[in-house]
């Protein structure tokens, strides 16, 4: 196993410097100075203080959040029932169906499901008048579609992996079905729920394609803003709102990542 | 007995908790599909909608296969779905290749470094994926940062053209889509009994042998996994190819796009979705069915 | 062990150590086997016996010290080099192979022709009676199916001996009492050396010509099952190897070969035979097995016999056996296990009974480590 584990550790950094070494970059020349991106002219802070001022960025990070909380919320909301149906309710009729149905959207690419929602949302205009402009309620009807299968993945795979007798015996201990789910069942698949929503949040602020389908003019996602700038090539205010966004990132993953060390740490 | 295991639904909060993400679905994500099936054979008209109505004003019913007639007699559609699919493999294969010995080294590593390892590949997953695309035009520019490097150290004399080439797409979709291999590659190895590969060695086998006999048929599961997950949406790719490949780099996902948003041909933009779907889709059931069926005999 | 000076032993091991850190897993051991036995290595758990199994399988590099099997110095052969094979506890059986290409694995990686891989793959499946399941895959087997496979799977390729890692522990205990005999059957029909790790200590007495007992990473007692259960050497081995009850006490004399102790303990003297009495005042233990203690409702008149009044605490009836627990009057509790020979449905002794307990000098064993 000796030659081989240098060739491993060869191969995990390899990994990791391709993984960290462009982002590392744009963090770098985020403090460039120069107007030119790729083009050293000191080190300034500029074009944070611009970012801040621009109200296009402002209004569209607006949007992404609250696309984003609304979404991630129905996505768990539904997720978690999908979830608990599919690990917990045993065959029931068009069972095959709602599996299928649950999990295809995490494997269909994201230009058909959003041309399938755009064509949908203009149907519906025509036949009911609703939506009349397309914008926050279509996207974010397009992300909980799309994030939904990642939470029931998650709270299906977490009540698969616990023991159903803790449910039996609350159950033994007279609890009716409905209060033996809010009393046992919801608290212990909390912490799935919680992963469910931060992953629905976070891939709804991170797309792009179904929101570029399903969104009508005036409404622009932060992802769509960069989209369109970033068209243009690169630019150091870019650098400065990715630097901002993975510094954001990063803080709450490592936080979410300690605390759930720490929950695991004392439930062994 | 009247349990939470129980065969049928006979709470109604059950039947509540089933129906709710049911409808929800079938209304916004199967219903769509019908949507883009009838339009893929309807003509496209200037009107809004710009198609014709499946049921004509005098009640007769308006189809027509031309939209595919020309998709499958037009060569350039052809060389665009193939080169989308080959393109997507051989990434696929790229982040298989570099993907199998990070997750290996992960799994085997001391249980304290093995969750920072993990961390790490899991960290950028979380940062936008337009952000890390946009991180790699920094660096392949003409006048990025290789490039300078390169020039700097006097490797080359010139700036190499990375950007807008397929080099510069396999980075970003190798780049993107390299977590998502690492992950179920490192769930399958993580679990696997190491005892297998000591058993083998025990019995003759030099650990190249035991790697090949063993670990790598009983990573099959994750190695399909991963492949899948980062095969299909390779397969569709709209960003990467617009942001890092040139103008001339036609791929299937930027080709619906503009055929829908600049040329407004939602019926052929139709047609283009629904040959993917069955290109794409019917692989996976196929692999998927496979995939089942060895996870109950190996259980 | 005498006869080894002039045969050197088959496998020998010289002052092993295995070091994880500052952690000691095993402290330099000195151990030898001869060619046949059936060796068990017993001990807790993390008393370094699955670390010297895998040093002997050549998983686990020893820190110091040798290994010789043989006559071989094997210390640095890796594993697919060494005439040794291995039963794993989890038995470790390819879950993508079927149970004929298990077996036949360890010949394939010899380059055996084909027609000879076959003929020994069913050789195995017959001595082990899994001829009807050699197409099915693990997956499909019983545990006591999947025991059978590995053990086959190990001795096909003819070891030069054979390690078991705790190879009845996943078993039920109907089956592991059956399998027990088929193991030394098997072992006694091939003549392979066999090296047993176990903790469970009445397995080890029923399967091996010799057990080695060890601790802390190091062996306590090496010996016959009835040496080390009979004549343990120190406490450890006495209170690890079945029950026993053990006064402490101080050494006051020796009398007519007797020795008599005095313990505190259960408030009278003590008599032990004992063939290398150490001197007088150091501290004893005198150690009895709860079957060799009598009880009885008068006073025996054998003024040889230790006798000692008591009041039955608890009794336990087990069908073949009673177990008592009686209390002695300074309040210590001896343990004491009675045949039922007589079928009778009424009791004789019953709870609180004033009773006495007595027990031959010879059957006592003087401890002094």
């Amino acid at each position: 196993m000796k030659a081989n584990s240098r060739f491993i550790i060869s191969m995990l950094s390899f990994g990791y410097a391709f993984l960290y070494i462009p982002l590392i970059s744009v963090v770098i020349y985020s403090f460039n100075d120069s107007r030119l991106a790729t083009v050293w002219g000191g080190f300034s802070t500029r074009w944070y203080g611009e970012l801040l001022r621009n109200e296009q960025v402002t209004s569209a990070l607006f949007l992404s959040l609250k696309v984003g909380i609304s979404a991630a919320t129905l996505a768990t909301l539904f997720g978690t029932m999908a979830g608990m149906a599919l690990a917990r309710f045993g065959r029931f009729r068009s069972r095959n169906l709602f599996t299928g149905l649950v999990m295809s959207p995490m494997v269909m690419p994201e230009v058909i499901t959003g041309l399938a929602l755009l064509l949908l949302f203009v149907s519906l205009q025509q036949l009911t008048g609703w939506p009349g402009q397309r914008g926050f309620g279509t996207i974010t009807i397009a992300h909980t579609t799309f994030s939904m299968a990642y939470v029931a993945i998650i709270v299906q795979s977490r009540l698969a992996a616990m023991d159903e007798s803790l449910e039996e015996a609350a159950m033994d201990l007279g609890g009716r079905p409905f209060r033996v789910m809010i009393d046992i069942t919801l608290p212990l698949i909390a912490p799935a729920m919680l992963a469910g929503w931060l992953l629905a949040f976070t891939l709804s602020l991170d797309d792009l394609v179904l929101a570029s389908f399903v969104s009508g003019p005036g409404g622009s996602t932060l992802p769509m803003l960069i989209f369109s700038k970033v068209k243009l090539g690169v630019t150091p205010d870019i650098n400065a709102l990715a630097t901002v966004i993975m510094l954001f990132v990063s803080v709450g993953v490592v936080v979410a990542w300690r605390i759930g060390l720490r929950m695991q740490r004392t439930n062994d | 007995m009247n349990g939470v295991s129980n065969n049928r639904l006979n709470e109604t909060w059950q039947r509540f908790a089933v129906a709710l993400p049911y409808i929800w679905l079938l209304v916004f994500f199967l219903a769509p599909f019908v949507i883009i099936l009838k339009i893929s054979v309807a003509d496209p008209v200037l009107a809004l909608p710009p198609v014709t109505p499946l049921i004509g004003d005098s009640g007769q019913l308006q189809m027509t296969a031309d939209n595919y007639v020309f998709l499958l007699t037009d060569k350039l559609y052809a060389i665009t779905y193939l080169r989308s699919l080959m393109m997507a493999a051989l990434a696929t294969l790229l982040c298989l290749a570099i993907g199998f010995p990070i997750a290996y080294g992960i799994a085997r590593s001391k249980p304290s470094t093995r969750s920072v390892l993990l961390l790490l590949i899991i960290l950028p997953f979380w940062i936008s994926f337009l952000l890390r695309v946009y991180a790699w035009m920094g660096l392949l520019n003409n006048y990025g940062v290789i490039n300078n490097f390169l020039v700097w150290t006097g490797i080359t004399s010139q700036p190499l053209q990375m950007m807008y080439t397929d080099f510069a797409i396999y980075v970003g979709l190798v780049y993107s889509y390299l977590p998502f291999m690492i992950l179920p590659l490192y769930a399958t190895l993580e679990r696997m009994d190491l005892n297998l590969v000591e058993a083998a060695q025990d019995l003759g086998a030099r650990p190249s042998e035991a790697f090949w006999n063993i670990t790598w048929p009983l990573a099959r599961p994750g190695v399909i996994a991963g492949c899948l997950l980062v095969f299909i949406p390779a397969t569709g790719e709209y960003v990467i190819p617009y942001l890092l490949g040139g103008p001339e780099s036609l791929l299937i996902g930027r080709v619906l796009f503009d055929e829908f948003f600049a040329n407004r041909d939602w019926p052929l933009a139709s047609a283009v979705a629904v040959v993917l779907l069955f290109l794409v889709v019917i692989p996976i059931v196929i692999l998927q069915r496979n995939q089942a069926r060895d996870a109950e005999q190996l259980a | 062990m005498t006869d080894q000076k002039d045969t050197p032993a088959f496998i020998e091991v010289r002052s092993l150590s295995k070091h994880f850190g500052d952690f000691v897993a095993v402290d330099s051991v000195n151990l030898q086997i001869n060619k046949g036995e059936l060796f068990s290595i017993l001990g807790g758990s993390g008393c370094g016996k699955t670390t010297l199994l895998r040093m002997l399988a050549g998983f686990e590099v020893p820190t110091s010290g040798q290994i010789f099997l043989d006559g071989v110095d094997v210390t640095n052969q890796p594993p697919y080099e060494r005439p040794v094979n291995m039963m794993f506890q989890s038995y470790a059986i390819f879950p993508h192979m079927s149970v004929e290409k298990n077996i036949a694995y360890g010949l394939q990686k010899d380059r055996l022709p084909k027609s000879e891989i076959d003929e020994r793959v069913q050789d195995m499946l017959r001595l082990v009676q899994m001829e009807s399941f050699a197409s099915r895959k693990p997956g499909q087997l019983s545990g006591g199916q999947r025991q059978r496979v590995a053990l086959a799977r190990a001795l096909v390729k003819n070891p030069k001996v054979l390690l078991l890692d705790e190879p009845l522990a996943a078993l039920d205990k109907k089956l592991r009492e059956h399998t027990q005999f088929e193991l030394m059957n098997i072992q006694d029909k091939l003549g392979i050396t066999f090296i047993v790790v176990t903790h469970d200590q009445e397995e080890a007495m029923i399967l091996s010509t010799r057990i080695a007992v060890m601790e802390n990473g190091r062996f306590e007692q090496i010996g016959r099952p009835k040496e080390v259960y009979e004549f343990p050497k120190n406490r450890f081995v006495a209170d690890f190897i079945g029950t026993i009850n053990m006064f402490e006490g101080v050494l006051q004399g020796v009398r007519n070969g007797k020795v008599i102790v005095a313990s505190d303990e259960c408030g009278s003297s003590l008599n032990v035979i004992c063939d290398d009495p150490p001197t007088p005042g150091s501290d004893v233990c005198v150690a009895v097995r709860p079957e060799k203690i009598y009880i009885s409702q008068n006073r025996p008149d054998n003024s040889e016999d230790t006798c000692l009044p008591g009041i039955i605490e608890d009794l336990g009836y087990f069908g073949n056996i009673s177990l008592y627990r009686i209390r002695l009057e300074t309040g210590k509790i001896v343990q004491v296990s009675a045949q039922n020979r007589q079928r009778t449905i009424d009791r004789t002794l019953e709870w609180d009974d004033e009773i006495f307990i007595s027990w031959r000098p010879r059957s006592a064993v003087l401890l002094t480590k």
